[in-house]
């Protein structure tokens, strides 16, 4: 290290930091996504379609959710209805 | 029955050949009769790093089609009696490498070795799973920098889920951390991860660590892994990852910088 480093040094430092940080969020996100279920979009596409038949929604209106906890696994179904009187076909 | 190691990564170019050639060479110096191969098929290396390339005549890829047997392909070292070759092929198919056929050769050489070391290519594609499909225990070579830690990651889910332990509910691979190119100035600047962030992120049973070294490229240069060099912090440092997975408990090295007074410090680069 020369003599300019020597004072620049303290500038750099906590890069590695950063980067621990970002990995933290990364991989636990990573790992969140592996544990989810392969068939979760099919079946999000599938309630939709069901939905659709009967109530006039948006595509996006429906979300599956899948989490693991220590003993149980819990798959949220989220529906967001439109406004009534809007809703008869 | 010989242990299936797997050396895999993920990530390209983080030193996998060069800790299969150390760890193979290592092992065979122990006196276990030791078989590496390479299964980068089209982008054949190992032969380069053990400096046998003008010695390939048959290759895995030729043995798996039987067009040659197992002594035809297999190379002997000429440094060591007990380490042997097994070259990838250049083809350009990607999947010449079935899953019977790497089973079957796998189960050929389980009568005669100790250990058999596979040398994974890079990434997740067809190559990569086969190497690390009949793996026993797994060795996940890793930079301390984001890309390769995340890719590491990666690679345990795979290892933990697509593999022959996995699917017959057999005991799980054992899975290693090895991290390579680690410079302990940088770690100590605060530039680069340290041994222990990678550790809180990957929790992995260590290995060994590696220091970044010009030994390495001399090395393979010469087509001498770079183990031989015993004079090396790197060649030691495999020697010491060797004992590791041995059972010998060996402390870990190369992890400080050697400390220098303050004149040198502020007048040498």
């Amino acid at each position: 290290m020369g003599l300019l480093d020597y004072f620049r040094s303290t500038q750099s430092k906590g890069s590695a930091n950063v980067a621990k940080e970002r990995l933290q969020i990364l991989v636990a996100h990573d790992r969140a996504a592996r544990s989810r279920p392969s068939y979760l979009p099919q079946l999000q596409r599938e309630i939709l379609a069901v939905i659709r038949k009967y109530v006039d929604v948006d595509m996006d209106a429906v979300t599956v959710n899948y989490e693991q906890e220590e003993s149980h696994e819990v798959l949220e179904l989220n529906i967001i209805l439109p406004d009534a009187g809007r809703h008869e076909l | 029955m010989a242990r299936i190691i797997v050396i895999t990564s993920g990530k390209g170019g983080v030193g996998k050949t060069t800790t299969a050639a150390a760890l193979a060479m290592g092992l065979a110096q122990r006196g276990k009769r030791t078989v590496v191969i390479d299964f980068d098929v089209g982008l054949r290396n190992l032969d380069l790093i053990m400096g046998c390339e003008r010695r390939v005549v048959y290759d895995f890829v030729n043995v798996i089609n039987q067009e040659a047997n197992l002594n035809q392909a297999l190379i002997r070292d000429k440094r060591c009696d007990h380490l042997y070759v097994l070259p990838a092929s250049q083809t350009r198919d990607k999947d010449a490498l079935t899953k019977e056929g790497v089973g079957r050769i796998l189960e050929e050489l389980s009568q005669i070795y100790d250990f058999i070391v596979c040398d994974s290519p890079a990434g997740i594609e067809h190559g990569a799973t086969m190497a690390m499909y009949f793996a026993d225990d797994a060795v996940v070579v890793t930079n301390p920098e984001v890309s390769s830690v995340r890719d590491s990651d990666r690679m345990l889910g795979i290892l933990s889920s697509k593999s022959r332990r996995a699917e017959t509910n057999d005991e799980p691979i054992r899975e290693f951390l090895l991290l390579t190119r680690y410079d302990p100035a940088r770690v100590e600047s605060g530039e680069m991860l340290s041994v222990e962030d990678v550790q809180e992120i990957l929790s992995l049973n260590l290995l060994g660590i590696i220091p970044e070294s010009k030994a390495v490229l001399t090395a393979s240069n010469s087509g001498s892994p770079v183990i031989l060099d015993r004079e090396s912090d790197a060649g030691q440092a495999y020697g010491d990852m060797v004992a590791r997975y041995l059972g010998e408990e060996v402390p870990h090295r190369f992890l400080h910088t050697e400390k220098k007074g303050f004149l040198s410090r502020l007048f040498r680069g």
